[in-house]
């Protein structure tokens, strides 16, 4: 069984986020960029199903800018086979994103589509459902544990009132929820390792997709921030305030 | 969570597999080894040149040579901190075309200003000649750093960003053979996680320690070779450092200011430095000694004061902090570097202790020590070797070089300031205008953890709260660091003796650590109960600028490199 | 003009919270586009919950979608439902909870257009305000597509009332797709408190809890009383009160609950990173100056051994 793993380069999850003075977007000079992080949860779950002997081959996919090499290399060093970078400057919104990847499907006949559920940029938590309808394809979002049991993928999914067990007939489209599992560290022998695997490269044009935006961001400002309320005097009249004015109990 | 990795670019090695009995576990463990040439423990200024400069001595000469860089930060930079105002020297010599390969050197420092101030007032003072700085660069050392990295590798450097160099290895002979690189995914309780990673060990002919101000290698180095027997103690200051974007009208690029005076009292050496970027940027800092005297002095709170200043307020009022950071600084200068050779490695850069003090420069001379580093060092591997080499034509060739001549004439300025600061001031324009440099004695350094006073002898300070406008409190400064650490590993600042931390620190000293730490790691914690008290240690918030590993009265406190990745990542600092 | 359809989130018998809200979000919609609210019911047996929704003051039409292949919420029919349905509409609204986010980008897929994800304002017929990166900065965004296609974030809408309304029921019904998935079954969280992220209220506990004890009598008390996650800060975990997995915050866990009270929490930045999109914040500290003041709708001066346990009892009134 061959794995498709979609990976995407963001803006480390650490560094801390400063919008621009002109709310023109975030400045994102010099700062850290890494895998995301549901991503590479999404690796790791390839590769413990390739170590368990349920998958064969691991292919690792990023549309972004030429740099977006470094975080196909991590994947490859965590234990994917080959790369293939789309390569593409600017931001691509997770419609194009799903239709990139639906040409790559189309020539990689994989059996299994893992990414993960969002990128924690843009937070959009949309490429992995439309990669699944443009596919055809039955979707497990927000996996939690995934198992083969009769030739069929069961998928954990975590819902909001707990969780919630579904059956796909494969292929299918899974994202991952961070708790899937905890990714590995990469060594440095894996590292070099990575740097002998297969990196192919393509664009947007060759493979036919129109990645034009569809939608435009006006501006980008930091979040409102939270003002002091009121102090009340006792635990009665706070549980008043609740009831009464808040409405929250 | 993993880290992810900076792909370098270049060669590949072979490596190997060996087992070796783990050290921390008690059970076998594999522990990989890789071969290189060199291996340079620490990816700043001085790494990274002598990293190049080897690569470009291979190219020229058709010499296969293999180089590899360690460095602890998640990503080159990331631990990078400096004022900085820049003298290219170095930069020229190493790569003369920095230009046109798009080196971040790009705001040529306009007008110097050099003032005293007091609680109101500031009053210009004459620029003393080191701190000319015609020619000179305002930078984000951070972003030279990251820059220097894009070279190395592309001159075949091997860069790997996000592993610590934990641990010195030595052959039988007491020769160093390399560096391992620490364990990733060992818990709060030593024991290994479902993820351990074991180390690997990187083995070199020659291992290189480029690790910045007190390295902790280095510094154990220092010790089990007695590599500072011939030379004064090495003396700190801790620099703490702010990059704010300012209104347009309150921003000069090129502009350079310098203060002492306010608010420290006249018995602590430090002052300001506040420098105009581009793009509505100034860096702000202040340095403090680290031989202060008053356990109660904070030089969190000296710094968050001085920006009240009338003169300085201004700037920032309408201004907003972008980031924050902190790192210790060698001020003893020529007195103070120690043997820099050792069979199997060297040391270079401010792990040695190369910055120029009056000139507040250090980049330069850095660079400049791993270039000569490196050329001693590949000269010296194209005669076949017998046994651990040590390449001894390196001091000598430092002492060949401007390096030595300009940390040799400015020796005796920082010293001077044990007389207090017009005392400094005073000795340093006459070291300056009338010895220039060549008096016919060298001023001694002292160390700095035995400097301080008793409480009891000592008057506390009663700083200002913070405003959150202008002046913040250490964990809200801490989180603009964007500082982080694997919370479940072994705490990196270890106690020799946990029960000094209440019978001396606390007892004597008021627990300075609370003081002198600029990220609010170590706190007194009282119980509500009992009323016993402890000192709790937020390992995670640390920014490694080892002030705790310096200052600490009894040198109780040992900083040890945490799980590879972690810190502060700075961004343009 | 165009209309606006909601698709609900129900339980069989009436409408989640998180529908009415998006439901109150979809009327602003509708005034900016200049049409009516539909609201679409789809489930098992689902009448019930249709006629729910009929009730609610300001919906023009109720659509029930009947079936078995629609009994569980899986994405697959429901979007292939939508998708068929839904084309004419001006914008399709659902819920930002798990069954929204699982279902409406395979909707959009399918009509060809993007998605607005987890709004929190509507500025214009065409352009919403949401955060990204984690809520540390809040976007304005413009859609040209034809269907605008959006999840609400439930907390930053007041839920529409639910009565008042006498919209009319109209069965619908579309093609079911080939099922290549199935339901197997909920396990519905195990321990009696709800999962931290996903809880309506949440007490958490800092440092001043004062130990692992206090912890247990005060904070899970007072969290069971109202059915509440519990959480905690890093010093409180540091201290060894509680374990690691409840910590919230910048190196823990984002929250977004209704409510959140605050017990002995200093008010650290790095703790309030995550909590900053509550809608409700209390905090009880005795340190008047805590920092958690700034920040919270009530603050409550007192000492939390004494405030805790009064406030259980209050509660049980």
């Amino acid at each position: 069984m061959k794995a498709l793993v979609a990976v995407k380069r963001v803006v480390d999850y650490n560094a801390t986020i400063l919008v621009k003075a002109d709310g023109s977007g975030i400045d994102t000079n010099n700062l850290k960029f890494s895998i995301n992080p549901f991503d590479e949860v999404a690796v790791e779950e390839a590769v413990r199903l390739k170590e368990a002997g349920m998958v064969s081959e691991i292919v690792v996919v990023s549309i972004g800018p030429a740099q977006a090499q470094d975080t196909l290399r991590n994947a490859l060093a965590m234990g994917g086979d080959r790369a293939i970078l789309v390569t593409v400057d600017g931001d691509v919104e997770p419609l194009a994103v799903a239709k990139l990847l639906r040409a790559v499907v189309e020539s990689e006949k994989p059996d299994l589509v893992i990414l993960g559920k969002q990128a924690i940029d843009g937070d959009c938590n949309q490429t992995g459902q439309m990669l699944a309808a443009l596919l055809g394809w039955p979707q497990g979002t927000f996996a939690s544990a995934l198992a083969f049991k009769d030739g069929e993928l069961n998928v954990i999914r975590e819902i909001d009132s707990g969780n919630e067990t579904v059956s796909l007939q494969l292929p299918a489209v899974i994202t991952a929820d961070l708790r899937l599992n905890t990714p590995r560290y990469v060594s440095l022998p894996n590292i070099m390792k990575a740097k002998k695997k297969p990196l192919a490269t393509t664009t947007p044009a060759t493979l036919g997709v129109d990645v034009a935006a569809r939608q435009r961001v006006l501006k980008v400002e930091p979040p409102a921030k939270r003002k002091a309320g009121i102090k009340v005097g006792s635990v009665a009249e706070l549980v008043a305030k609740l009831k009464n004015e808040a409405k929250v109990i | 969570m993993g880290r992810s990795i900076h792909w370098p670019a270049g060669i590949n090695r072979a490596y190997r597999l060996i087992l070796c009995i783990g050290d921390r576990t008690g059970k076998l463990m594999e522990r990989e080894s890789m071969e290189f040439d060199v291996v340079i423990v620490g990816g700043g200024p001085s790494g990274l040149s002598a990293a190049i400069r080897l690569r470009q001595l291979a190219a020229a000469s058709g010499r296969e040579l293999s180089v590899c860089v360690v460095e602890k930060g998640a990503e080159l930079g990331a631990h990078i901190l400096s004022g900085a105002v820049m003298e290219p020297r170095a930069l020229d010599e190493l790569l003369p075309d920095w230009q046109a390969k798009g080196a971040p050197l790009t705001v040529a420092c306009a007008d110097d200003n050099f003032i005293f101030l007091t609680e109101r007032r500031a009053v210009g003072l004459m620029a003393p000649p080191q701190m000319n700085n015609h020619g000179n660069y305002i930078v984000s050392l951070g972003n030279v750093v990251r820059w220097l990295g894009v070279q190395a590798e592309e001159a075949g450097v091997e860069v790997f960003p996000g592993f610590a160099a934990a641990e010195v290895l030595y052959d039988p002979s007491g020769a160093v053979r390399g560096v391992a690189t620490g364990d990733m995914g060992i818990g709060k309780d030593g024991k290994p996680t479902e993820n351990h990673t074991p180390g690997v060990e990187l083995l070199a002919k020659q291992t290189i320690f480029a690790e910045g101000v007190r390295g902790s290698l280095t510094k154990s180095l220092i010790s089990r070779l007695h590599l500072d027997k011939d030379c004064n103690p090495q003396t700190y200051g801790i620099g703490i450092k702010e990059l704010w974007e300012v209104d347009p009208s309150q921003h000069r690029p090129g502009r350079i200011e310098h203060t002492v005076g306010w608010p420290l009292d006249r018995e602590t050496y430090g002052g300001s430095f506040l420098y105009h970027l581009d793009n509505n940027q100034v860096a702000v800092g202040y340095v403090v000694g680290l031989d202060y005297k008053n356990p109660y002095l904070s030089p969190f709170e000296e710094f968050q004061r001085f920006k009240t200043h009338p003169a300085v307020r201004r700037i920032f009022e309408s201004g907003r902090r972008l980031s924050y950071g902190a790192r210790a600084l060698a001020e003893g200068g020529f007195q103070s570097i120690p043997r820099l050779t050792f069979p199997g490695g060297l040391l270079v850069g401010d792990t040695a202790g190369f910055l120029n003090v009056p000139k507040i420069k250090g980049i330069h001379t850095a660079m400049k020590s791993g270039m000569v580093a490196a050329e001693a060092i590949f000269a010296a591997l194209e005669k076949p070797a017998s046994g651990a080499l040590e390449v001894t034509a390196y001091p000598a060739m430092l002492k060949a070089s401007w390096v030595w001549k300009e940390l040799y004439l400015s020796r005796n300025i920082r010293p001077s300031f044990h007389w207090g600061l017009w005392g400094g001031i005073l000795y340093s324009a006459l070291d300056t205008y009338l010895f220039r440099g060549r008096a016919p004695w060298t001023l001694k350094v002292h160390s700095d953890h035995d400097q301080l006073r008793d409480a009891r002898d000592s008057v506390p300070i009663a700083y200002p709260k913070p405003d959150n406008t202008l002046t913040f409190d250490r964990l809200s400064s801490v989180f603009l660091s964007g500082a982080v650490h694997e919370e479940n590993q072994p705490c990196h600042l270890q106690l020799k003796d946990p029960s000094i931390a209440l019978t001396v620190n606390l007892a004597r000293y008021d627990s300075p650590e609370q003081r002198y730490c600029p990220a609010a790691v170590y706190e007194i914690v009282t119980e509500a109960g009992d009323n016993s008290s402890h000192l709790h240690i937020s390992a995670s918030n640390c920014l490694h600028c080892k002030s705790c590993d310096i200052k600490d009265p009894t040198q109780n406190i040992n900083w040890v490199v945490p799980e590879g990745g972690g810190g502060p990542n700075y961004p343009n600092m | 003009m165009a209309h606006v359809l909601v698709i609900a989130e129900h339980d069989g018998a009436g409408l989640q919270a998180a529908s009415l809200c998006t439901i109150s979000a979809s009327f602003q919609l509708a005034k900016a586009q200049g049409g009516e609210v539909h609201v679409l019911v789809a489930g098992g047996s689902a009448r019930q919950a249709a006629e729910a929704a009929a009730k609610i003051d300001g919906v023009a039409k109720v659509l029930l979608a009947e079936g078995d292949s629609y009994a569980h919420g899986l994405a697959e029919p429901l979007a292939a439902l939508v998708a068929e349905i839904g084309g004419g509409y001006g914008a399709i609204l659902s819920p930002a909870t798990s069954f929204g986010k699982n279902l409406s980008p395979r909707i959009a897929a399918l009509l060809d257009v993007g998605q607005l994800s987890d709004i929190i304002g509507i500025v214009s017929a065409d352009t919403f305000i949401r955060p990204i990166y984690a809520g540390n900065a809040v976007a304005t965004v413009q859609s040209s597509d034809c269907v605008k296609m959006v999840t609400v974030r439930a907390t930053a809408f007041e839920p529409a009332k639910a009565d008042g309304g006498h919209a009319v029921i109209e069965a619908v019904s579309a093609a079911v797709p080939d099922a290549r998935s199935r339901f197997i079954d909920q396990q519905l969280s195990k321990s009696l408190r709800p999962e931290l992220t996903a809880a309506r209220v949440v007490v958490a506990g800092g440092r001043g809890i004062g130990s692992a004890e206090n912890f247990k009598t005060l904070i899970e008390a007072l969290a069971d009383k109202l059915g509440a996650a519990v959480g905690a800060t890093r010093a409180a975990v540091d201290a060894g009160f509680t374990a690691n997995e409840l910590q919230i915050g910048q190196t823990g866990k984002i929250i977004a609950p209704e409510l959140y009270i605050a017990a002995g929490v200093s008010g650290a930045i790095q703790h309030v990173a995550g909590i900053k999109d509550s809608k409700v914040i209390v905090a009880i500290n005795k340190d008047e100056e805590a920092l958690i003041f700034q920040v919270a709708d009530y603050g409550l001066v007192a000492d939390i051994n004494q405030a805790l346990p009064e406030l259980c009892a209050e509660l049980s009134k």
